[in-house]
């Protein structure tokens, strides 16, 4: 059992939650992953390292499944039965010169990491956060503190750019040289987002996020098609070549359990409210 | 007692054959002629004194005969049930040459079942040697070579990087083979010895190399887990798994089971398994016991089916229809399979273990209306580890290369089972993992 320190809500749906695991933060870099699985009769999902503080990993999520509503009620000092990791490749870190790191809604939570390392490594970062709205936007002081210059797009102009994150990705590109990108976020988005780099031939990563069970290289539930060729996004991601990935391919695995998902949550909600949220 | 009824069976996923009752067990064990020379001792990888423990046997001291069977083989109940005694111990039972031969699996497994009711004890352990062995991996090589490591009186870490042990016990066997209640009994009394078992651990990540150097000895069983894709059109549609992933959901995460257990499986009417092993027999017979109309295609033909006989009587038993000189050329669908392009197979010239060569025939080409497809072509070693080792030596397929010893190129790393084999089974990685385990100690000044 793993024990979750700390715990709360950072904006609607989404959750902010510290699990004391040192076995995974001795060895975590930027990029990686965790594999959760929260109870005995649970499934595992893969959760990106938002940030390691002493032998606490942070994980910040969205609650949109059964496993991440369960996740999320799990309260401060409960505990989930397993975190293993850190799982996937490290981001590719070395001095490129000027990066930006784009963050989609709660894709925002795998920047700092990455870009605390990019400044290691000597280099100017510049972020650039999207999200929905204000009360949806993540981590804004946090990136502000780490990154040269910061930006801020949302879609219903509540704060910054009234606008895509993909815009102020094009303004940045036509101010100034990009030696290095990275864009995580909802699938759409990273697509969407990485033609903006594509004609410029500028280095562009984006962080997968497709269905996986043992995120070791065991099962091939997480393959992905990149460069022609199947990759698997646990081991040899999950950051792959932007300009290379199949998203339609991608998106239309991420759908497959879709029906399952719905039927998994309805009946937790269900019993929530019969147990008076006991459970 | 023997095999449960088909009907009965394929409601549940309950162990399908029930085993010898103490007077069957007895009667067989009678049959044995014991050798002076005996024959099945030479045909078994683990060199169980066989004619023993079958004499105890016939005598109704089962008790004494499981102990005797547990100096060789620390997995009784477990290779019991799932070596291919056919092609080991009982291929070399004289009795096999005129009628049937002793059913030394059986009794193997028979012995250990009344052990395991009346409660196990805990292997003794030699004088501690103050020495610190890490064990890659908690399949069936790493399971035994801990057990044999914690025997000889080493400190044993076992990482495993799943939330069970037991690596292909318990992700890959169903539970209609391979109870898993019995496969927890057996791992419990190896950890019971004292192995320091370390779940959610991926060694090579979790665990980088340089800090395994600290261990005295390090033993690699991580086994041949990464599955084999045919590379043909379509496989990326979702529906098509592999048996690894389709195995896994359903034995390790109980997907049959959902929505009680979190995770989902396909809804399946009709599927196609790909593939003529022992995994795609497992692959076949869990999707039939899931409500499916199952085919099976295989390439060569019937008889040059790699799986178990057994296997494959039960398979066809529970209505699995096979498909053999066949091979799939294409997966159709848009977004989700709705049915594989086959090819017809002639059987050419024979390869050098003896097989034939199928070769496509030009044009004959057939479809088969399907929502999942599994594929069950083989798997290979996980390279996530074993490519972070500087100056190992590898083989084309990127196992590790052993000496019989067990020794591999570095000289604290010892390797067994499939990472060194490629998928093999359960009892040669038994086998390599107690030979790799004398090794060790060995080298650590204490045989």
């Amino acid at each position: 059992m793993y024990i979750i320190e700390k715990s709360l809500k950072l904006s609607e749906n989404v959750y902010e939650i510290w699990v004391n695991a040192p076995h995974v933060t001795r060895n975590a870099k930027a990029g990686q992953f965790v594999i959760v699985r929260t109870d005995e009769t649970g499934e595992r999902i893969p959760l990106t390292i938002s940030k390691i503080s002493g032998d606490l990993v942070r994980i910040i999520f969205m609650a949109v499944g059964k496993t991440t509503h369960a996740l999320a009620a799990v309260p401060a000092g409960g505990a989930i039965s397993d975190i293993a990791g850190p799982l996937g490749c490290p981001s590719e870190i070395k001095k490129y010169g000027t990066c930006v790191l784009v963050g989609g809604g709660v894709g925002i939570a795998s920047t700092p990491v990455i870009a605390h390392a990019l400044k290691d490594a000597g280099n100017r970062v510049i972020g650039i956060l999207g999200a929905r709205n204000a009360d949806l936007l993540i981590l804004e002081d946090e990136m502000a503190e780490i990154c040269d210059k910061l930006l801020i797009a949302t879609d219903d102009g509540s704060k910054g750019h009234h606008g895509f994150a993909a815009d102020l990705l094009k303004q940045v590109i036509s101010e100034e040289k990009v030696d290095a990108v990275w864009i995580i976020g909802p699938t759409i988005m990273m697509k969407v987002t990485s033609n903006v780099t594509r004609e410029q031939g500028i280095k562009t990563f984006v962080s997968l996020n497709p269905i996986m069970v043992d995120g070791t290289g065991m099962c091939g539930s997480c393959r992905c098609i990149v460069d022609g060729k199947t990759k698997f996004a646990c081991v040899d991601g999950p950051e792959f070549d932007a300009h290379q990935v199949d998203f339609d391919n991608l998106m239309q695995r991420q759908r497959y359990y879709m029906e399952h998902e719905k039927e998994a949550l309805a009946l937790w909600k269900e019993h929530q409210c019969t147990c008076g949220g006991q459970h | 007692m023997g095999d449960r009824s088909v009907a009965d069976r394929l409601k549940d996923f309950e162990e399908v054959d029930t085993g010898l009752s103490p007077e069957e067990a007895i009667e067989e064990a009678g049959r044995c002629l014991q050798c002076k020379k005996p024959g099945c001792v030479d045909g078994c990888p683990v060199n169980i004194d066989i004619p023993a423990f079958v004499a105890l046997i016939a005598k109704g001291e089962f008790l004494p005969a499981a102990e005797s069977i547990r100096q060789q083989n620390l997995l009784p109940a477990i290779c019991g049930r799932v070596c291919p005694q056919e092609t080991q111990c009982e291929a070399l039972c004289i009795l096999g040459k005129k009628d049937t031969p002793i059913r030394i699996g059986q009794l193997e497994r028979f012995a250990a079942d009344q052990e395991r009711a009346k409660g196990l004890t805990v292997p003794a352990r030699k004088t501690a040697t103050g020495k610190r062995v890490a064990v890659i991996g908690s399949g069936p090589a790493g399971i035994v070579a801990a057990g044999e490591l914690a025997k000889d009186g080493h400190d044993v870490v076992l990482y495993e990087s799943l939330h069970a042990p037991g690596g292909v016990l318990t992700y890959g066997i169903p539970s209609f083979r391979l109870p898993k209640d019995v496969v927890k009994a057996e791992i419990d009394l190896i950890l019971a010895m004292g192995v320091d078992l370390r779940l959610n651990h991926l060694v090579g990540r979790t665990v980088s190399f340089e800090e395994l150097e600290g261990y005295d000895a390090i033993l690699l069983g991580t086994g041949a887990g990464l599955p084999y894709f045919m590379g043909i059109p379509g496989e990326n549609l979702s529906g098509v798994y592999s048996a690894n992933e389709f195995l896994t959901r359903v034995n390790l995460m109980h997907a049959e089971r959902f929505p009680e257990y979190d995770t989902p499986v396909a809804k399946m009417s009709r599927v196609v398994v790909v593939g003529g092993g022992n995994v795609a027999m497992d692959a076949a017979r869990t999707a039939r016991r899931m409500g499916a109309q199952v085919n099976l295609v295989y390439r060569r033909r019937e008889e040059d089916l790699p799986a178990r006989a057994a296997e494959v009587h039960h398979a066809q038993e529970e209505g699995i229809e096979f498909i053999t000189c066949a091979n799939p050329i294409r997966i159709l669908g848009e977004q989700v399979v709705t049915g594989i392009e086959c090819i017809r197979m002639q059987m050419c010239n024979l390869d050098e273990s003896g097989r034939p060569i199928p070769e496509p025939i030009d044009n004959d080409t057939f479809t088969l209306d399907c929502d999942v497809v599994i594929q069950a072509i083989g798997q290979g070693p996980n390279p996530v580890l074993v490519s972070q080792i500087p100056g190992l030596d590898k083989g084309r397929a990127g196992n590790v290369v052993t000496e019989e010893d067990g020794r591999t190129s570095h000289p604290k790393i010892f390797a067994a089972g499939d990472v060194t084999t490629g998928a093999a089974t359960v009892i040669m990685a038994m086998g390599g993992a107690k030979q790799a385990a004398r090794s060790i100690s060995e080298m650590l000044g204490s045989r």
